[in-house]
């Protein structure tokens, strides 16, 4: 066990006191940028770095992939206190999180989520450490056709399994892809929709929307409501965290399958916001209860959570083993490991042992450390409900426009994060989900490049969606997963041409 | 060459002394508050690594009484940035990194900026760009390649780089020309991008700068065939195996006849004084000759560069018109 040996060679590395105190500072630091939202952990990093230069590479990169960590831990608290996501992986996990809260059971929901996060985080580790060379040349078989075929299965799993009706959800996609495609287009070279405006040139960021359509358009119904307090006085014990718990092991099969999904998906660029969507509908169309899901149901926590941090965490090895960032914090870290005098890519897992599985060794204790911190803030972040709505909104707004103006130092996203507001209060009112449209933010300009990456060359046509075993498996299981709905039906039909029930088609009628 | 550098450099440096006479009762200019460095271009890519190891040596070698910023402003291919430059006259606590973004964005997507209406202050490098392909590849020399291309239908080569109407695209457009062959040019988002698709055998070329490239040729996956500069490149330590960088060849000798190089330089806004031009340029003369930055330009396999004041101005305008006639032949420029 050739890995196990360097595992243990690296937390030789860790524990000495200097390194072990970086860990904990990183933990906390993270916890709190990724409770801001918009702060996040690419500004975290990214500000801490310039501190980091005078150390050695393994104390820096312990103290930076700790703040990321913490701020993977830190981004559901909002999201399940007030519907606001911290971070942009953490969309889905507003979807049960905050009717949990407002149903009492904020402390249940945190807990369910900080577990989820440490299982994805793990099990994503663990991968790493005995997989690794083998990921590595498995994210090298992936061409411009693949990673359409990935995103076109997001979309679409999006549209097959989504629970608003279906026009809306392609309604909102499209406005999604419509706002993704302004700036400056890879392919042909030139500029769209930016109208002679400099604020436009960068396009709209997914985080200043997220933050303008999620936590604004809250505030404002909030306020229509006369500032009602919506999210009843939590019970908050500590006995709370055993309790949830000891109801998790019924839910095994939700963990491993966002696993997996993270650990597949956190290979490709823009991985860990897909896989949380796409562990969140499967885990809602795989559930016995699935159409009790956006109401309050502990899995609906667990499955995006699982998903976003086993994502969030095999990141970093295309990061280190290919010297592709596939995450906004894997990039700034990449930038970082330039300075500290280490050239990521294939040779960096041979040449630099110390740094490599002290990183490793750091991402197990790291998580753990978190875990133990998070959960103990579980009590203090439940019962910042008990806090008046009318005082902590302010704070809620002001916090909002921070992190809005962090993510480029700009007043004119400020704005936009009203604007998106207003739109996501609309949406609200109408019906319209949000989701679709900010994945389609996220993923649409990617996926337009691939797609149209794929089409160029002798070889371009649609045919190339199923030229190999890998695309064509995946470009299928997009199309099945589009007309879900329709191939429900016809299986019900079939079965149903004998008995009486047929109809109720994706709603998990087929229980016995 | 260099000697008629050297002298002229003497000239101009006299020609400032002279200039500080006159006003010596003004002290030299010195930062009170911190130093922007703006990057036109991602996290992680050339640029940002730049502008990191610029911050990391000057505070570890107290080349500047106040810290040292980093802010990334990447949007359209940094016209995000160097707008935000020319919009900044008169502000002399922002310096932005550039390439030659600041040909190709006001050509081929009529981007109202001017280069001229920034201050430059001196060019710290040169970048080369290599004729790689993947390692398993059948050719080892330029003449291979284009011979293998010419058996094949137009177009059947895929040559990856980064983004289009680019420093990347306008060198495939020029290869083609000068061998008579036809790539299908797949633009993508960075330069380490077009690295592991080579490596996947999604594309079969790449002319990526060496620092793009390096990890990938150090583990042998890939193979450099020639470097678009006029002499091999001068860093004769053994990078991948038994290779250098100095063994690759020049692609003159292998019959494509064609130098291109990129520039990475730093300039300060308009409207800025003569005594804060001076600080920056002996900030940046001291910088780069800290140990830092000539381990980075080796470890980048940078070709060092002392370019500053008028003949960098001088520089900039005939790579410009380089840049403007290439882009006009290949259909990049727009209307």
């Amino acid at each position: 066990m050739e890995a196990l040996d360097s595992l243990f060679h690296g937390f030789g590395v860790l524990l000495t006191f200097h390194n072990m105190v970086l860990m904990l500072i990183g933990i906390c630091l993270g916890i709190l940028v990724g409770v801001l939202p918009g702060l996040g952990g690419p500004n975290g990093v990214a500000i801490l770095l310039p501190l980091t230069f005078t150390m050695d590479p393994t104390s820096a990169i312990v103290l930076l992939s700790c703040i990321y960590w913490g701020a993977l831990f830190g981004g559901a608290i909002t999201s399940i206190l007030f519907n606001i996501p911290g971070e942009a992986w953490s969309v889905a996990t507003t979807f049960d999180g905050y009717p949990m809260a407002q149903k009492g059971e904020a402390a249940e929901a945190l807990t369910a989520a900080f577990t989820a996060s440490f299982v994805g985080s793990i099990v994503a580790v663990m991968l790493i450490t005995f997989l690794a060379p083998w990921i590595a040349s498995f994210a090298l078989r992936f061409g411009p056709p693949e990673f359409f075929a990935v995103y076109m299965l997001t979309f679409c799993s999006f549209v097959g399994l989504g629970k608003e009706a279906r026009h809306k959800i392609v309604i909102s996609l499209t406005i999604g892809f419509l706002l993704a495609a302004v700036g400056m287009d890879t392919v042909s070279g030139e500029l769209r929709m930016t109208f002679g405006s400099v604020e436009l040139l960068r396009g709209f960021d997914f985080l200043v929307a997220v933050i303008g359509l999620f936590g604004i358009s809250e505030i404002l119904l909030a306020m229509e409501e006369h500032l009602a307090f919506k999210g009843q006085e939590a019970k908050i014990r500590f006995t709370v965290v055993w309790r949830t718990w000891m109801t998790l092991p019924r839910y095994w099969m939700t963990l491993l399958r966002s696993s997996a999904i993270g650990c597949w998906l956190g290979v490709t660029p823009g991985g860990a916001i897909a896989a949380s969507f796409m562990g969140y509908n499967l885990a809602k169309r795989f559930s016995r209860d699935g159409a009790s899901f956006g109401k309050g149901k502990i899995e609906g926590v667990l499955a995006p959570e699982t998903a976003a941090h086993a994502a969030g965490t095999s990141a970093l090895l295309p990061m280190l083993a290919l010297g592709i960032p596939g995450s906004g914090t894997a990039a700034v870290l990449l930038g970082g490991l330039m300075v500290w005098g280490l050239q990521p890519g294939p040779l960096l897992f041979v040449e630099q042992k110390d740094f490599v599985w002290g990183l490793i060794a750091s991402m197990y204790l790291g998580n753990i450390a978190g875990l133990i911190i998070v959960l103990a803030t579980v009590p203090l972040f439940a019962s910042v409900l008990r806090v008046p709505f009318a005082t902590i909104a302010p704070m809620i707004i002001v916090s909002c426009a921070v992190g809005a103006f962090a993510v480029q130092n700009a007043m004119f996203d400020i704005w936009l994060m009203l604007g998106f507001g207003i739109v996501g209060y609309v949406f609200k009112k109408i019906g319209i989900p949000l989701a679709p449209m900010t994945l389609a933010l996220v993923l649409g300009d990617k996926a337009e490049d691939a797609f149209r990456q794929s089409m160029i060359g002798l070889d371009g046509g649609l045919g190339i969606f199923w030229s190999n075993k890998l695309v064509g498996t995946i470009s299928t299981l997009a199309l099945i997963m589009l007309f879900w709905p329709l191939i429900g039906k016809a299986i019900d039909m079939i079965r149903g041409s004998g008995r009486s029930a047929p109809g109720a088609a994706s709603s998990g009628s087929s229980r016995p | 060459m260099l000697e008629k550098l050297v002298s002229k450099r003497a000239a101009l440096v006299a020609a400032c002394l002279s200039g500080f006479t006159v006003s010596s009762a003004m002290a030299a200019w010195e930062p009170t508050k911190p130093i922007e460095i703006i990057v036109p271009a991602g996290a992680g890519g050339a640029s940002d690594q730049m502008a990191r190891m610029m911050q990391a040596a000057i505070q570890n070698n107290k080349l500047s009484p106040t810290p040292i910023v980093v802010t990334l402003k990447g949007g359209a291919n940094g016209g995000e940035g160097l707008m935000d430059m020319q919009a900044s006259a008169g502000d002399p606590y922002k310096m932005v990194i550039s390439n030659s973004a600041i040909y190709t964005l006001p050509l081929a997507n009529k981007l109202p900026f001017d280069w001229r209406k920034l201050t430059p202050v001196s060019i710290l490098a040169f970048d080369n760009f290599v004729l790689w392909v993947n390692a398993n590849a059948p050719y080892n020399t330029a003449q291979e390649l284009v011979e293998a291309m010419k058996k094949e239908p137009a177009g059947a080569f895929k040559l990856g780089g980064t983004g289009s109407k680019r420093e990347d695209h306008i060198l495939a457009a020029a290869v083609e020309r000068i061998s008579g062959v036809k790539f299908s040019y797949i633009p993508y988002k960075s330069g380490g991008e077009a690295a592991t698709q080579l490596v996947g055998d999604h594309i079969k070329v790449n002319v990526n700068n060496p620092s793009e490239n390096v990890a990938v040729w150090r583990a042998g996956q890939v193979k450099a065939l020639c470097v678009f500069d006029n002499e091999p490149m001068d860093y004769p330590a053994k990078v991948a195996g038994d290779k250098s960088w100095k063994d690759i060849p020049t692609c003159k000798s292998q019959g494509i006849d064609f130098q291109w190089i990129m520039l990475r330089g730093v300039f300060l806004p308009a409207g800025v004084t003569p005594d804060q031009v001076a600080f920056y340029q002996d900030m940046l003369g001291k910088l780069v000759e800290t140990k830092e930055f000539k381990e980075y330009l080796e470890k980048q396999a940078l070709k060092p560069s002392d370019l500053k004041g008028a003949e960098m101005v001088k520089f900039l305008e005939q790579d410009e018109a380089l840049y403007k006639d290439l882009m006009t032949q290949s259909g990049f420029v727009a209307n």
